[in-house]
């Protein structure tokens, strides 16, 4: 029942890997480690959701306010290797439309 | 009156028993025989509900409990999220509750965004009573099973 976030640079490309629960208990680390990596310029944030199993509101709320941040520091975030159950979130609430989501590699399927 | 079970967990108005209450909520979803699917759906919800309790009733201070009530019947599991650490009396709720109107002041629970919109998005049957703090009832129905009773009552019959 936790969160451990992974944090990787590769040029301009910085890669926060995420294994484990997204809640109340743990968004608040999440947008601690996520929002500074979203103004710095020029880079793009991906956020690697693979060994994610459980994700609600409050996850999506740190998506939307990195989002947010990205449009104001010229930086960019794109959601990576979701799974079905966390995508059908985002599907939901219409986020899918305003998110960049690589559906490709999908997790689990 | 219809005969069901009833399970009362009473947690801490923390974030870090939210995870908690989702573990029993799986426990007790698992063994009526909920699909994969909707339990995961009703882990959501309810940590929805249990979240905006956590946020709301208590500004943050880290005090009071929040009482979550599980109504375990033959076709449904109803779950109660109130935002103040008494004992149910689950008749006196029932009748006091009432369809999510937007006109009811719980101005509070919808701060959480996304939150209400989710537990109606995943439940069947969602209903908010706010005369005493904020209590959420909600339903899922074990919509599978109907076709197995049918076939199970020609069996036995």
């Amino acid at each position: 029942m936790n969160l451990t976030i992974d944090v990787t640079n590769k040029e301009k490309i910085t890669t926060v890997s995420l294994a484990g629960e997204v809640d109340a208990f743990t968004a608040p680390k999440l947008k601690e480690t996520l929002l500074p990596l979203t103004k710095e310029s020029g880079q793009t944030i991906e956020v690697d959701l693979q060994e994610v199993s459980y994700m609600d509101s409050t996850g999506l709320g740190v998506f939307i306010s990195a989002l947010k941040s990205t449009k104001e520091h010229d930086t960019a975030l794109k959601l990576i290797q979701m799974q079905e159950r966390v995508y059908r979130l985002f599907k939901i609430t219409g986020l899918t439309e305003i998110m960049d989501i690589d559906n490709t590699v999908r997790g689990g399927m | 009156m219809e005969p069901f079970d009833f399970v009362e967990v009473k947690v801490p108005a923390k974030a870090e028993y939210v995870g908690v209450v989702r573990l029993s909520t799986s426990g007790i979803a698992n063994r009526m025989g909920f699909a994969y699917e909707e339990i995961e759906d009703l882990k959501v919800a309810i940590s929805e509900a249990i979240t905006n309790a956590v946020k709301h009733a208590y500004n943050d201070s880290g005090e009071g409990e929040i009482t979550i009530g599980f109504g375990v019947y033959q076709d449904r599991l109803e779950v109660m999220v109130a935002d103040h650490g008494g004992s149910f009396n689950l008749g006196e709720i029932k009748e006091d509750i009432g369809p999510y109107q937007h006109k009811d002041d719980i101005g509070e629970l919808r701060e959480g965004g996304f939150g209400l919109f989710l537990i109606d998005a995943l439940m069947d049957k969602v209903e908010i009573n706010s005369k005493y703090g904020v209590i959420v009832l909600m339903t899922k129905y074990l919509h599978e099973n109907e076709v197995g009773q049918d076939g199970d009552q020609i069996s036995t019959s």
